[in-house]
């Protein structure tokens, strides 16, 4: 495999140069640089959003936004986050990563790869133009509840289309992980020695198969509610708003695994190579991440303790809910007891790993707090709820991804990264992170309920905490930008193996890994 | 006269506990008023324990490992990795211990749940925005809005101290009695929760849930809607006031007498100037929050009253929206909402209001007949 060889494969064909090379481009490398750019440029637009709510609700009053404004800022900062952030930069990682990880030359279905990307900016510009239309942007929350969604204007609509587009776009993505996973693999990488990033990432694209259908269904109803003269979600004609909310959650309760699974897979390649000692539980840890995605579709309904359940049902959801601290117990033992008596070095993809553990075990334990149906009863759509989802969504999916980054990203570019710029991208962020998110606890024990531009005095303090760590938050990610664009144009030579504790087929080829890899199969023993 | 001082005294004492948490920060749920949030309280407590003890053990083991197991302090790695017998341990102990978190929240549960032997209930309707509240044994019905100014929301004025936990008319019950709540809503999903009382119930359009408390404590205590319903969601709080037994009597009493009034309003016929004074009123509480004060509206999300087809047109047509709303909208029907009298002085300040100089006068017997269904023919003489 010379380099010569590869410089044929690259330019020898007739490929396209320019934007249509990345407009036809069928290669996984391609697509995945394609998706982790689309998911940077949604974390900085659904992130300004994230920042004009911090500064609205940095005192008592209305300063910035009006009420309307506000509510949209609070939906798309939502909706572009699950779906334009961690969800795109989850498939960026796929793309590049498990072709590498099971020595297969590209993904199962190239083309329907190409086409499962582009489709996505498409569904976000039809967010992004709501906020010019008449009535502006969505306003109603990411869950998109009826019936006040139903009031809705056009957006209301072009939001509908999206999710189902975006919808699709997954969809195709996990047929092709799953048929890739599945029968890519090396000769003698049989599935229990494939690395547990590919794990993960199998099980995910399972969850994202079984409930984005469910979604679609729940948003087609919805559709047809507001344009066609259905009665779903309408109890005058016969229908049952709390029946859309049933659906919705079945499908959004997986999703929340959808958005950690992947994030586990990655912890669970960092972690093993900066402490020089091999993942202490593989095979748990596979069990534990299965455990975790079958007991997901029997939780929804703990999202809905207040609809007014009969007791029954309250106790079956509280206790299934808490059952699965179980299998998440496990995962955070088994990253523990790796680390332990390992010989740990701490650049920054390792930082993150060690903030993820830490950080999401926070989140896991006020979804602890949360499953027990009485408190959450009590702590229900207030700043709590915000605070719990934050820590598994920032520190746990975020990081997660920018220790993914970090650690992958001299071999995508065959360059190092600056490792000062990197610790203090780092710092700012868990310093800023832990800023924002921890006084929300303390908001919503007080009362504080979420979704609203204004608040009674008592809340001022914490509100006004919360808004200088997000700036330190939100500004410090310009940081990481600043170390991606210079890791891509330059820097210290990578090596092939780049990490001292690095295992794994991806580190056998050279960095930056060719256009073209695993052509012939490697040999796994 | 007791039950005077003892409002002084609550007054004086509420004024001090408020001012206290203004200045402090606040870690834990609010002091619970009622057995239920006293439980719930107690769990929550419980469980943080229970999570700060797994924490500082787990952590514990993590950060000793950060400090001595690294590189830098030239330790080597070791090569241990699948131990059964570990992944046994540390599956079955979180295991016990959530078995015995799970008995005691199950008590709560089950006691939250039980809404039977009420001394009193109380009909909750969530609407966009406020809350409207039916005392089905006492027979008295009103509605409960935002008091706050809109001067103090926009900054123009010094913020007070209940800022947007106040109301207009508070629920009153009598302390120590057995509450149950049976909360709706009219147009969509609204939540009415009291923290101290420990009682948070999702309203829907449609369908009726109930909850309870009984109140330890006389006292006010503030609450908010607690599901996003729109535009003013963060405008429609909860006040509910716990009084002694004869005072509950006395409120009953003085409500009584304001309906009374009320009726006799609906049957008067009154002067344009009388309507226009008491019409602004009405349009300040009901519909200003979407058509604005100034009656132009949000463009593309509510329309405007000055200028439209529907308050130059026909009368008639303009009753029959405001009583029967425009479904599918956000337009919400005020025939249930309103009296005869409001909805003449509404209608006839929307008429004449701003731009709209049409001279049309509404009067209380007209909106009256408008209600039968006639609506056209009802409404039709009122316009001359």
């Amino acid at each position: 495999m010379s380099d010569a060889a590869h410089a044929h494969d690259d330019h020898g064909h007739g490929h396209p140069s320019g934007i249509m090379r990345w407009l036809t481009t069928t290669n996984h490398k391609d697509i995945g640089s394609l998706y982790l750019w689309f998911a940077l440029i949604m974390l900085f637009v659904a992130g300004t959003m994230a920042l004009l709510i911090r500064a609205e609700l940095f005192q008592p009053g209305l300063q910035l936004t009006n009420p309307d404004f506000f509510n949209q800022l609070t939906t798309m900062h939502g909706l572009l986050m699950i779906f334009g952030v961690i969800m795109p930069a989850f498939s960026g990682f796929a793309n590049w990563q498990v072709p590498l990880m099971l020595g297969a030359p590209d993904m199962a279905f190239p083309r329907m790869n190409n086409w499962a990307f582009w489709i996505l900016p498409v569904a976000g510009l039809l967010l992004m133009v709501s906020f010019w239309l008449p009535g502006g942007a969505v306003a109603g929350g990411w869950t998109m509840y009826p019936p006040l969604f139903i009031q809705g204007g056009i957006s209301y609509d072009l939001t509908i289309l999206a999710v189902h587009i975006m919808g699709l776009s997954s969809i195709m993505g996990s047929i092709n992980i799953i048929t890739t996973i599945l029968n890519m693999r090396a000769p003698g990488l049989t599935l229990m020695k494939m690395p547990l990033f590919c794990w993960t990432w199998l099980i995910t694209a399972y969850l994202l198969i079984a409930t984005m259908p469910v979604l679609a269904g729940a948003v087609t109803m919805l559709l047809t509610d507001r344009n066609f003269g259905t009665h779903f979600f309408n109890a005058a004609g016969g229908g049952d708003p709390v029946m859309f909310q049933h659906i919705f959650w079945f499908f959004a309760h997986p999703e929340v695994y959808i958005l950690i699974l992947p994030a586990f897979g990655i912890v669970s390649q960092v972690i093993p190579t900066f402490a020089r000692k091999p993942l202490f539980g593989y095979a748990s840890m596979v069990y534990a991440t299965a455990s975790i995605a079958i007991l997901s579709f029997i939780v929804w309904a703990h999202h809905m303790f207040t609809v007014g359940m009969p007791a029954a049902a309250q106790l079956f959801f509280m206790f299934s809910t808490m059952l699965i601290a179980v299998p998440t117990g496990v995962k955070v033992f088994n990253w523990v007891a790796t680390m332990w008596k390992g010989s740990m070095s701490f650049e920054t993809p390792m930082l993150f790993a060690i903030a993820f553990v830490c950080l999401f075990t926070i989140g896991g334990f006020s979804g602890l707090v949360l499953a027990i149906a009485p408190v959450d009863i009590q702590l229900h759509d207030t700043y709590y709820v915000v605070a719990h989802f934050h820590y598994v969504l920032v520190s746990g999916a975020l990081f997660s991804i920018f220790a993914g980054i970090y650690y992958w990203l001299p071999k995508w570019t065959g360059h190092m990264y600056n490792e000062t710029l990197g610790k203090w991208h780092f710092w700012l962020s868990v310093i800023g992170m832990n800023i924002v998110f921890f006084p929300m606890h303390f908001l919503g024990l007080a009362g504080m309920p979420r979704r609203i531009p204004d608040y009674a005095l008592q809340f001022t303090e914490f509100n006004q905490i919360a808004t200088v760590g997000a700036f330190i938050f939100g500004f410090s990610q310009l940081i990481f930008l600043v170390v991606v664009l210079k890791t891509i144009k330059g820097g210290a030579k990578a090596t092939d193996r780049v990490w001292e504790g690095a295992e794994g087929l991806e580190w056998t080829l050279p960095s930056p890994a060719p256009y073209h890899t695993f052509e012939t199969a490697p040999v796994v023993k | 006269m007791i039950g005077k001082w003892q409002r002084v005294g609550l007054m004086g004492t509420a004024l001090a506990f408020s001012q206290s948490t203004l200045a402090e920060y606040a870690y834990n749920l609010q002091t619970p008023a009622s057995q239920v949030a006293q439980n719930v309280f107690d769990l929550h407590n419980l469980i943080m324990l229970v999570c700060l003890g797994i924490f500082v053990v787990v952590f514990g083991a993590m950060f000793y490992s950060l400090l001595k197991h690294r590189k830098s302090a030239g330790h080597k790695a070791a090569h241990f990795h699948e131990n059964t017998t570990v992944e046994v341990i540390w599956t079955v102990i979180p295991f016990v211990i959530l078995m015995g978190m799970a008995y005691p929240a199950a008590k709560v549960v089950i006691d939250m749940k039980d809404t039977t032997n009420p001394d009193m209930t109380i009909k909750i309707t969530g609407y966009q925005w406020k809350w409207g509240y039916d005392y089905l044994n006492d027979d008295i019905s009103f509605y409960s809005n935002l008091a706050t100014p809109r001067e103090q929301i926009v900054g123009s004025a010094a913020k007070g101290e209940h800022y947007l936990l106040e109301v207009d008319e508070p629920m009153v019950v009598p302390v120590g009695k057995r509450v149950r709540l049976l909360i709706t809503a009219n147009d969509v999903l609204h939540a009415w929760w009291v923290p101290a009382l420990g009682a948070k119930q999702d309203a829907i359009p449609g369908f009726i849930r109930d909850s309870w408390f009984k109140a330890d404590k006389i006292g006010t205590y503030r609450g908010q809607c607690v599901e996003l319903c729109g535009k003013d969601h963060g405008f429609m709080p909860i006040v509910v006031e716990v009084v002694s037994e004869a005072d509950y009597a006395a409120w009953v009493a003085k409500k009584k007498g304001a309906a009374q009034t009320a009726a006799a309003d609906n049957a008067k016929s009154f002067e344009i100037a009388e309507l226009m004074g008491r019409g602004e009123k009405v349009y300040e509480a009901s519909c200003a929050a979407c058509h604005q004060a100034n009656g132009m509206g949000m463009p593309g999300v509510f329309p405007a009253i000055n200028g439209s087809r529907v308050a130059t047109g026909p009368i008639a047509d303009h009753v029959a929206v405001v009583l029967n709303g425009r479904p599918g909208t956000a337009m919400a029907a005020f025939a249930g909402q309103l009296s005869d009298a409001d909805i003449a002085a509404v209608v006839t300040y929307q008429r004449n209001a701003w731009d709209n100089k049409t001279g049309d006068l509404a009067q209380p017997a007209a909106i009256a007949a408008a209600r039968g269904g006639a609506a056209s023919e009802a409404a039709a003489p009122a316009a001359q």
